[in-house]
């Protein structure tokens, strides 16, 4: 008897073993994103609110609890605030021209070579995002193939120049994300099973009607996950618009920069990193409802 | 393109096609006629051209040679959405991102019909799934996928529909179900249904006609029980069923029959039965058409003597005997336990016999195992 009641704690024992080993191999996840995400947040939650110590030095800030803070801040950029979100549209709308084809044919056309495209896709990873920003700047510059192209087929003016301008910027944003686009998009591709294609052909839809009823919608999954790992980064991005940008192509990013480092204006600063934060999520949210990816497979 | 279902109608005639993958032919100058209305089954081990066949009249792939016609139509080179022709696919290639009800009408649709709920709740209410007309395909069984897949073909009223191993999928018990209700909605329907399978009972289960394929060649095209009981040649008689193939010669005649000597032992063959092309010839014999007795019982027919059971298994309705004659061949004889048991074991010398009318002939030159591996492979 007593026996059988050594057993049976045992089992016991180990079954709250059992229960508390989700959480363990949650831990160090856990801990990982307190300390490096969630005290950072509330420090810079804190920060936002602040206002300079009457008689302090540049950079001494006391809580006020000056939520005017907010307000001041987004007057005083909604010009960079907006041009950030126009930028990351429209480089979210061109990786996405570029990219959908792209996965489009390694997952379908690319036969052996499928591994070696996947390989070149993901390769500019192997160098620095600074340094391919600037490699940019010089593919762009007055030595560079793509100026010459340009002038000789008079898409712009012999004296007009292609770095320094938004044009740059959006495609050096463009350039620097097109593997976030590419790899979603050629995973959720990849998935579709051709049969469904041969299908849509034996149903009497032609190519075209095909790709607009089967295809697309089996990979909007993907569409969805490429533009936003697009979106979110490039909306928050200033090294694009710090290289290949003039005073006038300034992004968001570049002003919490500068507030952050360059006037010490910590308020400020947070808040705006707080404003854009909140606008990406409130946009993210939208755009996920209105695709209604719980929907799909 | 509406009305290419509706005018482009009659016999499937694949004339001389060939389809070659490099230096390889999967079909091999290949010409067949398949009649308006039948149930056709193309039948054979896998790599044997099948399914090409039925891709290349699906408009999935392009003959290398040869034309493909239906009616007076030639649809050798038109698009495989131009083409009165609907496959169901083997894994059933149901869209997953549409309701069942979509996926039915999606061909509908495709050919500008406006109103479709009418013929998608029939063919709905044809296959018994009417509840599931709002359900994704994810959430059905494979029977019901199955069972939609021919739902979203047949609803088009094409003029052919091909099906890809519609049940390899299912377990057996489904499968036989769904094998007699295929047979039904055939009927029903009046299409020309052709199935490729390498499950030969399958194929005889539904078929009116039955085409053996063999590397890219059709070996031999019948009934089911003209296939089974007169086989052309060792490939057919061993992949249908099984086959008792025994060398012989060819002695002389007796009326109707030939004579033919297998090891010293004399049997008739009748000559409507005999493929020979001369006097060598593999007599064959279905195990479940022998009799079996004890040695020295008197018997009549074609009789062969001198065999000792090497292994009986009993497996309920019938015991399988393999039998060792004097020769060293195993024979093999299917007993109906109709009178129970049947009273012999292992190591009992026996005589076999049976109706000199179930005999068939074989050219002797033929591997007399062919088709017989090629099952243990694909079960």
């Amino acid at each position: 008897m007593a026996l059988l009641h050594a057993a049976g704690s045992k089992v016991s024992s180990l079954k709250e073993k059992r229960s508390l080993l989700p959480y363990l191999l949650l831990a160090p996840g856990i801990l990982w994103l307190f300390a490096f995400f969630i005290l950072p947040i509330v420090n810079l939650a804190q920060t936002s609110t602040q206002t300079p110590l009457a008689n302090g030095d540049t950079g001494s800030y006391e809580q006020t609890f000056r939520f005017a803070n907010y307000i001041d801040a987004f007057v005083d950029n909604k010009e960079q605030f907006s041009r950030s979100f126009i930028y990351a549209f429209l480089a979210t709308a061109l990786a996405l021209a570029i990219a959908y084809p792209l996965a489009y044919g390694i997952a379908f056309k690319s036969g052996k070579y499928k591994n070696l495209l996947l390989v070149l896709v993901v390769a500019p990873f192997f160098t620095s995002f600074l340094l391919r920003t600037i490699a940019w700047k010089q593919i762009l510059g007055e030595e560079g193939p793509v100026i010459s192209v340009f002038r000789g087929l008079h898409i712009i003016g012999q004296n007009t120049s292609l770095t320094a301008s938004a044009f740059a910027v959006v495609t050096g944003l463009t350039y620097n994300f097109l593997p976030f686009m590419t790899l979603p998009l050629y995973a959720s591709l990849e998935r579709i099973d051709p049969r469904t294609m041969e299908a849509a052909g034996d149903l009497y839809a032609n190519a075209f009607t095909t790709f607009r009823k089967v295809t697309l919608p089996l990979s909007l999954p993907g569409v969805v996950a490429g533009t936003l790992l697009t979106f979110i980064p490039a909306a928050g991005d200033y090294v694009n618009a710090a290289i290949l940008g003039n005073p006038n192509t300034k992004m968001l990013g570049n002003v919490i920069e500068s507030r952050f480092f360059k006037i010490v204006d910590y308020p400020t600063a947070a808040a705006l990193s707080f404003t854009l934060m909140t606008a990406i999520l409130v946009l993210v949210t939208i755009y996920i409802r209105k695709a209604g990816t719980e929907e799909l497979v | 393109m509406a009305d290419a279902s509706s005018s482009t109608r009659g016999d499937l005639r694949i004339v001389n096609v060939t389809k070659s993958f490099g230096d390889f032919n999967a079909v091999d100058d290949l010409t067949l006629t398949i009649p308006e209305g039948s149930f056709f089954a193309l039948l054979g081990p896998s790599g044997c051209g099948k399914t090409t066949t039925l891709r290349m009249v699906a408009g999935l792939e392009e003959p290398t040679q040869g034309s493909i016609h239906i009616g007076s139509t030639d649809i050798t080179h038109t698009r495989p959405y131009q083409r009165p022709v609907n496959t169901v696919f083997q894994n059933y290639a149901l869209f997953p991102h549409l309701s069942i009800y979509e996926n039915i009408a999606f061909g509908l649709r495709r050919r500008g019909i406006k109103d479709v709920k009418e013929a998608v709740n029939k063919v709905l209410n044809l296959v018994e799934l009417p509840h599931l007309a709002e359900r994704k395909p994810v959430q059905l069984s494979g029977g019901q996928q199955q069972r939609i897949a021919l739902a979203r073909a047949i609803v088009n009223r094409p003029a052919l529909l091909l099906l890809d191993e519609p049940l390899g999928a299912l377990d057996l018990k489904l499968r036989r179900q769904m094998q007699i209700e295929l047979k039904w909605i055939q009927t029903e329907v009046g299409i020309t249904f052709v199935h490729v399978t390498h499950d030969q009972e399958e194929a005889m289960t539904m078929a009116d006609t039955i085409a053996v394929m063999n590397e890219g060649k059709v070996e031999q095209m019948g009934t089911p029980a003209d296939l089974y009981d007169n086989p052309k040649t060792a490939f057919v008689a061993n992949f249908l069923g099984q086959s008792n193939l025994i060398e012989g010669r060819i002695e002389g005649n007796d009326g109707d029959n030939f004579v033919v000597d297998v090891f010293g032992q004399k049997i008739k063959i009748n000559k409507n039965r005999s493929h020979a092309k001369d006097s060598s010839v593999l007599a064959g014999i279905r195990p479940e058409k022998i009799r079996i007795q004890p040695a020295g019982t008197a018997m009549s027919g074609n009789v062969l003597t001198g065999g000792v059971i090497s292994d009986a298994s009993y497996i309920g309705v019938s015991t399988q005997f393999q039998v060792e004659m004097p020769w060293k061949q195993e024979l093999m004889v299917f007993e109906q336990n109709d009178d129970g048991v049947a009273p012999l074991e292992k190591g009992d010398a026996v005589t076999l016999s049976w109706e000199p009318i179930f005999t068939f002939a074989l050219d002797g030159r033929e591997d007399a195992f062919a088709g017989s591996e090629v099952h243990a492979d694909e079960e």
